[in-house]
């Protein structure tokens, strides 16, 4: 009987580890190939870090590049959480003329095409003497974050109840206590998850500093890796390449499978709502 | 919306629909007695009432929105009736020569054909894998939650990381792939899966596939989830097979998540950009530019914005009208 039963799993194990093999597979080969010993790289044979070292010393370092993905990443995340935290509180508790307008505008962003916005938004940044500049394009990647941080803030605030927060206001707490002492602390799974989308957005963000930065000393990690592969373009370096890919994506699984949880909370309020 | 009522009779109207039956009388009635010395439009300054104090800590968002939002909105539109040379800048209205420009570009309707023959490829493809792994997860048997990681692992990547990844596995010379096409004995030389426009093109299909179709899955299984196990129930003691389940309950009421995957999939393919700059530069022969890397090339290698700010609008345009019929259908589907 059990086995009977284990026969007639097999086909869905098949296919199943199948495809999980194949979704696997270019993951673990970069994740090989960046240490592995490749003709051509600075790791020519053997296993090593050759291909990092190459990093290190490529064009303004690996330091460098890793500090302004730092830098963007932390300031877009800083900005997206301090913006929707107040803006959520206010759609979700207080009546104030242009509320409606206001958060149909923030949601709109979404409908609007990434590039239709960065060219205006090159020029605009120029005339406040923010191009080039890490600050300009890290408020460039919070704006893309508001429409999903204020619906998932606003979403957040109102599902506590308003007895909590009145009870502070009783106390004698003015809105902003209650906001600091009741309602952060209920909040906070919200605030993950609209802080992991966002970092994980600027620190993958290619477009906009493509667009936005010209200084090579100021790219991202993402725009470094590129511009590296195209600068060698007579003897191609795959293995530097395969070790960058390894830097980038080594945050963004890790964070990933940390915060699963936080990260399918808002998918699922996305896609249900949606 | 009642703006000549007070704020304090609005908040009381909500608050008796809504926590009637929550709270306890001695709350309420220290709430309400505590309510009459809130300061609000009859008693206090004006910006120590709760209308103030919304609008302060809307302030924040309303700025971001109009600075990074609606002005460049504005400013595109400006931009794409002027003259306006990248270095130069504005150089006063020629309306309307940047849109009369644009077909000249030989590129466009290239691209633009290009482009939607992208979208259908990559929607077809992509939704239909991502169907089938929501059907493999949907059910909790052993082992179904590290299936269900390991398809979505690709999603946590970055697009730019996940391009430059198969960029070096589509490598003829040190990517594996052409190493075991080779090894099974199915081609002879080195293979360039980017080397024809047409393996360039399946080659970045293929990319993007693995990249997202964790990610509609995930949207997908949610709404398998919420289809009712009563209805399964009911089909099966009808004595349906499981093709005619899923063609006459399981399809039907996932018609609201697959229109939601396929507004977002299409309008992402619609746009695409970094997969075909990192792989393949819009090459070979220019065979894989789309439009948003048209609007690249106009505005930082021809060095015209306003000509790109023309085409963003009609972008723009063109996205907004599949939204809004999109989201007709979507009712349509809703209401049926």
């Amino acid at each position: 009987m059990g086995l009977k039963h284990a026969l007639g799993r097999t086909p869905y194990y098949v296919l199943a580890g199948g495809l999980a093999v194949i979704f696997l597979f270019p993951l673990v080969w970069n994740a090989w190939a960046s240490v592995s010993g490749q003709p051509g790289t600075a790791q020519e044979s053997g296993y090593g870090f050759g291909n990092y070292r190459t990093l290190l010393d490529y064009d303004a370092g690996l330091w460098r590049y890793l500090l302004n993905s730092t830098i963007v990443s932390a300031l877009t995340v800083a900005l997206t959480l301090g913006v929707s935290l107040l803006g959520g509180y206010a759609f979700a508790r207080f009546d104030f003329p242009g509320k409606n307008l206001l958060f149909l505008l923030t949601l709109a962003i979404l409908m609007v095409p990434y590039a239709t916005l960065l060219i205006p938004l090159y020029v605009l940044l120029g005339r406040l003497h923010l191009q080039n500049s890490l600050i300009g394009l890290s408020l460039v990647l919070a704006m893309f974050q508001l429409p999903f941080a204020t619906f998932m803030m606003r979403i957040s605030f109102e599902a506590v109840p308003r007895e909590l927060e009145e009870s502070a206001l009783v106390d004698g707490c003015g809105t902003s206590g209650a906001l600091r002492r009741i309602l952060l602390p209920a909040v906070k799974p919200g605030l993950i998850t609209v802080g992991l989308f966002a970092f994980l957005a600027a620190w993958n963000d290619f477009i906009a500093p493509l667009i936005l930065i010209s200084d090579s000393e100021k790219a991202p990690l993402p725009l470094a890796i590129a511009n590296l592969r195209q600068q060698s373009m007579g003897a191609v370096d795959y293995g530097a390449t395969e070790a960058g890919v390894v830097v980038l994506a080594f945050p963004c699984l890790l964070l990933f499978l940390l915060l699963q949880r936080h990260y399918m909370r808002g998918f699922m309020s996305g896609a249900l709502k949606g | 919306m009642q703006p000549q009522v007070s704020d304090r009779t609005a908040a009381d109207g909500r608050r008796t629909s809504t926590d009637r039956t929550s709270r306890t009388l001695r709350t309420r009635r220290i709430i309400r007695t505590h309510r009459t010395s809130l300061p609000g439009p009859a008693g206090g300054p004006w910006w120590r009432s709760r209308k103030a104090k919304g609008l302060g800590y809307a302030a924040p968002t309303a700025t971001f929105v109009t600075v990074f939002f609606v002005l460049p909105l504005l400013l595109v539109g400006q931009m794409s009736l002027s003259d306006w040379p990248l270095l130069a800048g504005d150089r006063g209205i020629n309306s309307p020569e940047n849109y009369t420009d644009i077909t000249d570009n030989t590129l466009f309707w290239p691209a633009i054909r290009f482009t939607l023959l992208y979208t259908v490829i990559v929607t077809v493809v992509l939704l239909g894998l991502a169907l089938l792994l929501a059907l493999l997860v949907q059910e909790s048997r052993p082992g179904v939650g590290f299936f269900r990681t390991v398809y979505f692992l690709p999603g946590a990547l970055g697009l730019a990381s996940a391009s430059l990844l198969f960029w070096g596995l589509y490598s003829p010379t040190t990517g594996p792939l052409s190493a075991l096409l080779e090894g099974l004995g199915l081609v002879d030389d080195p293979v360039s899966f980017l080397g024809s426009p047409t393996s360039a093109l399946l080659s970045t299909v293929f990319l993007i596939v693995w990249k997202f179709a964790g990610f509609y899955m995930l949207i997908l299984l949610v709404g398998l989830q919420r289809i009712p196990h009563e209805v399964y129930e009911a089909a099966r003691m009808d004595g349906a097979d499981r093709w005619q389940i899923f063609r006459r309950i399981t399809l039907p009421l996932l018609r609201p998540s697959l229109a939601l995957t396929l507004l977002l999939c299409a309008t992402g393919s619609l746009l695409a950009f970094d997969q075909f700059f990192i792989l393949t530069k819009g090459g070979p022969d220019n065979s894989t530019v789309t439009i948003v890397q048209l609007i690249y090339r106009e505005a930082f290698q021809r060095l015209d914005l306003g000509t790109a700010a023309a085409l963003s609008i009609i972008v723009l345009a063109v996205l907004l009208l599949l939204n809004v019929l999109q989201f007709r259908g979507l009712r349509h589907a809703d209401e049926s």
